[in-house]
């Protein structure tokens, strides 16, 4: 048995990766031959052959977790005894909980808008120029780097080192500053500004997909209504408020809603440049920090909770959009 | 990442030039572009400082790990043309030094990857050739439930599940992981193959059907070829959503040299040696260089699963 959990070698863990695959194409084969008899087999055996796996998959994973998550939110930090409602009072009413939803509001408020807006702008300006598919590439690239990888990024633009003689800035913002004649700061440290700080990664990883997204509505506007907007006399600035903006508005609405979830959810940025430290947890941080590091099972679970609840209106919302946008067509 | 959720919707191809019945050539939609709006200066400064704004952080950290490490430490990589000097250095003692030991980590982020790739999708196209195209009582109930859990954020059910994995003898192994992110991804995996599948054309199914074929065969011979694009976008979806995600990896595999993958320990390091930049800038690199040149050799596809996640204007 140890051979299938252990693995401590490259070839092992190849072995074991292949071996993980093969199984389960041996088991799906077995399930669909099972009932790949066309005539004999009532319908809904097929269908569950197609379907037992996912459901079993999602009741382990998804519901159970879920339902026990929510039990275990009215229980203490060891989940043994009934405490009622008190784990959700801390996280409302204790100071620190509260500058941890403080920044999470902050997050959820300024990252779509920012992504979204620094998005449309550049879809526009780019829109239909020469070197159109590069621009969007620069942009869109951020997307493909993970989170982890794009702290570290901007960690290096924020570095500091003491502001003495002799001592050259290696971080980029810092050596701007001094070369303008400001000193250098501990952008990370200095609470609460460093939440912005941040927050900028989100956003320089969010524009990406904001541009995308709405390129693709902007390109979707029926060429007559610009031409009769234009024959109207409406250039620039007037065609973007006027003719661009209301024709793309579900999907502005989508863009921000979706990034909106993200950022609720945002936790490898913090956990990677402050750790959370220095008032900059979210709840989606401080989450991991209560159930994994301080180990309070039932205040972990009473965050885990707000998080599932804060993004419940966010879905609706972009559902009921949807269904909206789809009804226009 | 942005995990999209909702409609499919047609797309143009990322470089095509709009949509509908259009008689206007490429070069002559430019010239009437041209005229309204880059003409001016402003317009095109502001495009110009954002493009900067979003290459340049990157470029810098990737100049950087290529510097020898007296250099990084005691000036800006945008002074390379005044220190010239580039190594390997770095990268040699990111991927074997016995205090990073990034290869072993590189192999643990592979073999984490392809499973969570794979099983899901192959489950989920499964359960989205059931929902769309075998009639069965309450297929409707059952299609809105699954799409529903969408809504619950993974965070909740973590801790239930390291229970259960605990419980099985599993922890600690690459087992948990895969199951974890198969089973995270079928909602959205599900929905949005199920809208592909939804778009082939009825008769193309009704004739297989008539020529005795059943749903197994139907499933492979007909929809699978057909499918293929929009496989092929989901899988670079998910492929980036595993290769690039911390938390499940953290919560599951911990730092345990054996299971976990490069985004862990690249984390790891930038806590406890946050200033030893020829380590993290080259470490960095190496998590990215993957999941970068399959974002741009497929680029077109992931844009395609983008919109198809999203909507339309």
């Amino acid at each position: 048995m140890d051979w299938f959990i252990n693995a401590d070698t490259t070839v092992h863990k190849f072995a074991l990766m292949f071996f993980a695959i093969f199984l389960f194409v041996v088991v799906m084969g077995l399930i669909l031959f099972a009932v790949d008899r066309p005539k004999r087999i009532p319908t809904w055996v097929v269908a569950l052959g197609f379907l037992a796996p996912t459901i079993l998959g999602l009741t382990f994973g998804l519901v159970y977790p879920g339902l026990r998550t929510i039990r275990d939110s009215f229980y203490d930090r060891l989940g043994a005894s009934f405490v009622g409602l008190d784990n959700y009072v801390a996280a409302f009413t204790e100071e620190q909980f509260q500058i941890v939803l403080r920044n999470t509001v902050i997050w959820v408020i300024t990252v779509p808008i920012m992504a979204t807006i620094i998005g449309l702008v550049y879809a526009v300006l780019v829109d239909r120029t020469r070197a159109e598919y590069l621009a969007k590439t620069l942009i869109f690239l951020p997307m493909a780097i993970s989170m982890v990888g794009a702290s570290i990024i901007w960690k290096f633009v924020y570095e500091y080192k003491p502001d003495q003689p002799g001592v050259n800035q290696t971080g980029l913002l810092n050596q701007l500053l001094v070369w303008v004649g400001i000193p250098p700061q501990q952008f990370l440290l200095n609470a609460p500004a460093n939440t912005f700080f941040l927050i900028v990664v989100m956003i320089w990883i969010q524009a990406g997909f904001a541009m995308t997204v709405l390129s693709a509505a902007i390109k979707a506007i029926p060429d007559d209504i610009v031409e009769a907007a234009r024959l109207d006399g409406l250039h620039g600035v007037g065609m973007f408020r006027f003719i661009t903006v209301p024709s793309i508005r579900p999907a502005l609405i989508v863009v921000v809603t979706t990034i909106a979830m993200g950022t609720l959810k945002v936790f490898d940025i913090v956990r990677t440049m402050t750790g959370g430290n220095f008032g900059t947890s979210v709840v989606a941080n401080e989450f991991y920090n209560q159930s994994f590091t301080i180990r309070n099972q039932g205040l972990g679970a009473a965050l885990a909770v707000i998080l599932f609840v804060l993004v419940i209106p966010l879905v609706v919302y972009n559902v009921r959009q949807l269904r909206l946008s789809e009804e226009i067509r | 990442m942005t995990i999209p959720t909702g409609k499919l919707v047609d797309v143009p191809p990322e470089d095509s030039v709009g949509v509908g019945n259009r008689r206007l050539t490429r070069v002559e939609k430019r010239a009437i572009a041209a005229k309204g709006k880059l003409s001016s200066p402003w317009a095109s400064g502001i495009a110009i400082l954002i493009a900067i704004l979003w290459t340049v952080p990157t470029f810098g950290l990737f100049i950087t790990s290529f510097r020898p490490q007296s250099e990084i430490q005691s000036s800006g990589w945008w002074t390379i043309l005044a220190n010239p000097g580039l190594t390997l250095d770095n990268y040699e003692e990111v991927l074997f030094g016995s205090s990073t030991n990034f290869a072993t980590y590189f192999v643990n982020s592979i073999v984490v990857t392809l499973p969570a790739v794979v099983i899901p999708i192959s489950l989920a196209l499964l359960a989205a050739y059931a929902f769309a195209w075998i009639d069965f009582k309450g297929r409707n109930i059952l299609f809105v439930a699954v799409f529903a859990l969408q809504v619950i954020p993974i965070q909740v059910t973590l801790i239930p599940l390291l229970t259960s994995y605990v419980q099985w003898g599993l922890s600690g192994s690459f087992w948990t992981i895969w199951l974890s992110h198969s089973i995270f991804a079928l909602p959205l995996a599900i929905f949005l193959l199920h809208n592909f599948m939804k778009e082939i054309p009825a008769s193309l199914v009704e004739a297989a059907r008539v020529d005795g074929a059943g749903h197994v065969k139907i499933f492979f011979r007909v929809l699978l070829p057909l499918l293929a694009p929009a496989i092929a976008s989901f899988a670079i979806f998910q492929f980036l959503w595993v290769w690039n995600d911390l938390l499940v990896a953290l919560t599951f595999a911990g730092g345990s040299t054996n299971v976990a993958p490069l985004t862990v320990r690249i984390a790891e390091l930038s806590g406890t040696r946050g200033s030893s930049w020829y380590l993290l800038s080259a470490g960095a690199f190496i998590s990215i260089i993957v999941p970068l040149v399959v974002f741009l050799a497929l680029q077109r596809y992931f844009v395609r699963g983008l919109l198809a996640g999203s909507v339309k204007g």
